[in-house]
């Protein structure tokens, strides 16, 4: 089954086309350190979920490409098409002149509407050369105008006119300390709009991978281009084919599907936090080793402890004894659901029951559902051993709240709403967006 | 790509907008090494086929034929004007983009904005059309004016509330000059109260400029320069000052070396419209995230650095030092010091080889020492452009909507009083059709509310 990815303003399109060349530059490697049987048909899994084979002599992208400026998608289109090993179709992208000024109103109210039916049919034709359709993959971020507004509108037309199709969002949230000063208040329209239309959000947050890129990396001047590579190389280790449950022997068809079914229990609960180990720079990955019992250890002691990367992880939080008492440690971070990924040597012997236990979740869901592992012998991206973890939890808790009060905090001062205004978003429009908000944040603290 | 339009009006308008068209030229002639007509080079410039004459058509694409720049020069005395069009730029103006008259307006608003606004609202009107039907989007009118003198404070200010009534969804930057207090125009201070009353209702964003700063950068350049440290020299064309590598090789006069620093502002606020970076910064952006509410848009600029040192090697404390000065009093384009004033809202507009992870740590060390308003904690916009301005590896344009302005305004104010108090001059303007003294009480309220 084929995956449809919509890339939306500048920040959707640089990580698309970083991710597509992640994925590229992984089946093209030999390092696959499993037998060539299974080598080749993971290559064939990835291509004919992620690439089309149409007559030219490199794979095609199945993605669609969406900006308000051209810049950016032109850039793009010229970086892929210079690597030489992949490229984007000439035909799928939609770009306007004059941008969305990192106005959500612009995006949604404004340039969604006029451009929905040029978008739509772009999206149209990718559908259709997919053999199977397995879904919608958006990128985007919820800080600027286009990718936040004209997303959410996009996202909102996919649901109506592919009813039945599975919708991923990969909402790549800003840095704290500003990006673009009213990011808070087009997040909170963003997130609170994408709630209801899409399946589920997976989430990045530029602070994290930024510490991820300082500290784990090592790279000294870090730029826009080491965290999108980052962020690709996190999504390419959830994305790229693997053995799930339901999937028989073959290669799991039914990527998206199986996502949202093992995360997605309650339409409530829609945030996946996503987190992967190890993350270290390519010149040390051949001095160092590694074990799966460790790696499951660290793993399953960032999910407990609400850690960002394999560093700094606090390894006195617990979970709560199995004598049921009604004060959960405040730092402990329940789960609705897990789903861990792990590419590999010798994986399929490897002892997941630490992640069943029923302490780590929440009460309504049998532990048994909550849980759940996708595994391949085939390794990933030069990494011998590499676990990924998807995680329906408390995660992103935090963050989220901070991002709802620093809104409300300007909120109530009225500062910018008059930019909104201009382009048809009142005051009860923001005011129905905090409250679907707080709904959330209240759920989430409640489990 | 979207375009600009730049609108020019009186003496100083049209000086400056000079300087702006010749370092633009060299800017893109440093970037554009292929000859071939670009989307950036479109966003300022027409290529027009110019074989057949003025009147030839639009290429688009292609090697570039003719530029002519996106302008119009307005000045109701020729001598400026006339200067500019014997000059090396004659051929980046159309002719049919000049409005001139002979006779001024005499340092008097009422005269540029009454009388001649009615006289050549046609003229005006039809011209912007004109300009605009060339542009594929256009996306912004710059205008550059003096707010001391008749014509680019009163007709300059015309022309702002003509650009609103007939393009209303184009944004309106307009760079000001406010006279410094030893003016040498006695009615500075009304006609430029007067012009407030419009620049505050009309105006998108308004980047005000003091003679008295530009003149100290220019100072502290040639102490730079004259001191002559061992073994560091200055490179001549990264000074922000500098015509060097540009068109004008004629003598540079006085006010050549102030205009050049506004141009480069110009230059820096549109670099990221115009050129591909990691974070673009678009003008709509600035508007959207530096006006917090309608009437507040008055922008305090600062320019880093002011030179470069020939020596090549940048390390990092340089790089630091650079987002240090731009929070200095030493680089603000007026007079003003917005460290001991708060912040509504700030931006960052990097150009050159400058990454995400720079600008953070910057931020961070610089945070505690500014103070912000309360709901707007973290109010930082930040843009990174790839390519930095001629002569620089790197360069920062910092944008503070920060009340510092407030002083500045209450000075103008107080001249305006003395004056008012005693009636002088006001005859000048009360004779003139349509003015009268209330209009001068109306004008004196808004500036008074900031």
């Amino acid at each position: 089954m084929s995956i449809v990815t919509v890339q939306l303003g500048q920040c959707g399109n640089q990580i698309g086309q970083e991710v597509f060349s992640a994925l590229c530059s992984d089946i093209r490697g030999t390092h696959g350190l499993c037998s060539k049987k299974e080598n080749g048909s993971y290559q064939d899994s990835c291509k004919e979920r992620f690439f089309c084979e149409e007559e030219s002599a490199v794979p095609v992208a199945r993605a669609v490409l969406v900006d308000m400026e051209p810049k950016v998608i032109s850039q793009t289109l010229s970086m892929a098409a210079r690597s030489g090993h992949w490229k984007y179709s000439s035909h799928s992208h939609f770009c306007q002149k004059q941008g969305s000024g990192n106005n959500w109103a612009n995006g949604y109210s404004v340039h969604g509407p006029r451009h929905k039916e040029a978008i739509m049919n772009l999206v149209q034709k990718e559908a259709e050369k997919c053999d199977r359709l397995g879904g919608f993959f958006t990128i985007m971020s919820m800080a600027g105008g286009t990718g936040s507004g004209l997303g959410a509108f996009v996202t909102q037309c996919l649901r109506d006119a592919f009813p039945t199709s599975f919708i991923l969002n990969h909402v790549v949230w800003p840095y704290g300390t500003g990006e673009v000063i009213v990011q808070n208040y087009n997040s909170v329209l963003t997130l609170s709009h994408l709630y209801h239309s899409s399946d589920a959000l997976l989430v990045h947050e530029n602070d994290v991978i930024h510490k991820i890129c300082a500290q784990l990396m090592n790279i000294k001047q870090i730029s826009f281009r080491d965290v999108n590579q980052v962020i690709a190389h996190q999504l390419g280790s959830v994305f790229q084919p693997t053995h799930t449950a339901g999937g028989g022997s073959g290669y799991s068809r039914n990527p998206l599907g199986e996502l949202m079914e093992s995360l997605v229990p309650h339409p409530e609960f829609r945030m996946l936090g996503l987190r992967n180990i190890p993350q270290m720079p390519e010149s040390s990955l051949p001095y160092s080793t590694f074990s799966w019992p460790g790696l499951i250890k660290h793993l399953r002691q960032m999910l407990i402890a609400n850690a960002q990367m394999e560093e700094g992880i606090d390894w006195q939080v617990r979970p709560p004894s199995s004598i049921p008492s009604t004060n959960k440690p405040l730092h402990f971070n329940t789960s609705i659901a897990n789903l861990v990924i792990l590419r590999g040597k010798d994986v399929h012997g490897v002892d997941l029951g630490s992640f069943q236990d029923p302490s780590l979740y929440t009460s309504w869901l049998n532990p048994q559902d909550a849980f759940n592992a996708w595994k391949t012998p085939r390794a990933f991206n030069k990494y011998e051993k590499s676990a990924a973890l998807v995680s329906n939890s408390q995660f992103l808790l935090k963050p989220l709240d901070s991002i709802v009060g620093k809104a409300w905090n300007m909120f109530a001062s009225k500062a910018y709403l008059h930019q909104y205004a201009k382009f048809g978003i009142q005051e009860e429009d923001f005011l129905d967006c905090f409250t679907t908000l707080e709904q959330v944040i209240s759920s989430y603290t409640n489990l | 790509m979207t375009q600009s339009v730049v609108v020019q009006v009186g003496q100083c308008g049209n000086q400056v907008g000079c300087r702006f068209w010749d370092l633009a030229l060299r800017e893109h002639a440093a970037v554009n090494k292929k000859g071939i007509y670009d989307e950036a080079l479109s966003s300022f410039f027409r290529n027009v086929d110019t074989r057949s004459g003025n009147n030839g058509p639009d290429i688009y694409k292609g090697k570039i034929c003719s530029l002519k720049a996106r302008a119009l020069l307005i000045d109701m005395e020729e001598g400026v004007v006339n200067e500019i069009l014997q000059g090396p730029l004659k051929d980046v103006f159309d002719s049919k983009q000049l409005i001139t008259d002979v006779s001024g307006s005499g340092n008097n608003w009422a005269v540029g904005h009454k009388i001649y606004g009615c006289q050549y609202r046609e003229n005006i009107v039809e011209k912007l059309r004109k300009t605009a039907e060339h542009c594929d989007c256009l996306q912004c009118f710059f205008i550059i004016h003096s707010m001391g003198g008749g014509t680019g404070s009163g007709l300059g200010t015309f022309v702002l509330n003509l650009l609103e009534e007939e393009f209303p969804e184009v944004y309106r930057f307009v760079t000001s000059v406010y006279p410094s207090g030893e003016d040498d125009v006695i009615t500075s201070p009304y006609n430029s109260v007067l012009a407030m009353k419009e620049l505050n209702e009309h105006a998108d964003c308004v980047l005000p400029i003091e003679n008295e700063s530009l003149l100290e950068i220019v100072n502290k350049i040639h102490q730079m320069i004259n001191s002559g440290k061992l073994g560091s020299t200055v490179k001549q064309n990264s000074l922000v000052t500098s015509s060097a590598g540009s068109a004008k090789t004629l003598q540079e006069k006085p006010f050549d070396a102030m205009n050049n620093i506004v141009a480069n502002l110009l230059l820096n606020l549109t670099s990221s419209a115009r050129f591909e970076g990691s974070l673009n910064m678009d003008l709509n952006e600035i508007s959207m995230n530096l006006v917090p509410f309608p009437r507040l848009h008055y922008l305090v600029s600062s320019l880093t650095p002011l030179y470069t040192l020939a020596d090549v090697n940048v390390p990092s404390r340089r790089l630091d030092q650079m987002f240090s000065d731009a929070f200095s009093r030493d680089h603000q384009l007026i007079q003003a010091d917005p460290k001991h004033s708060l912040y509504l809202a700030c931006a960052l507009l990097v150009r050159g080889n400058v990454q995400v992870s720079d600008l953070r740590r910057n931020i961070e060390r610089l945070k505690p020492s500014l103070h912000f308003v309360s709901w707007n904690q973290e109010g930082w916009k930040t843009g990174l452009c790839s390519v930095p301005p001629v002569g620089h590896s790197h360069s920062l344009l910092a944008l503070a909507n920060n009340t510092c302005v407030k002083p500045t305004f209450i000075e103008l104010k107080d001249r305006f009083m003395k004056l008012y108090k005693k009636k002088a001059h006001l005859h000048h303007y009360l004779q003139i059709d349509g003015m009268e003294q209330s209009c001068f009480s109306e004008a004196l309220f808004p500036v008074v509310c900031q």
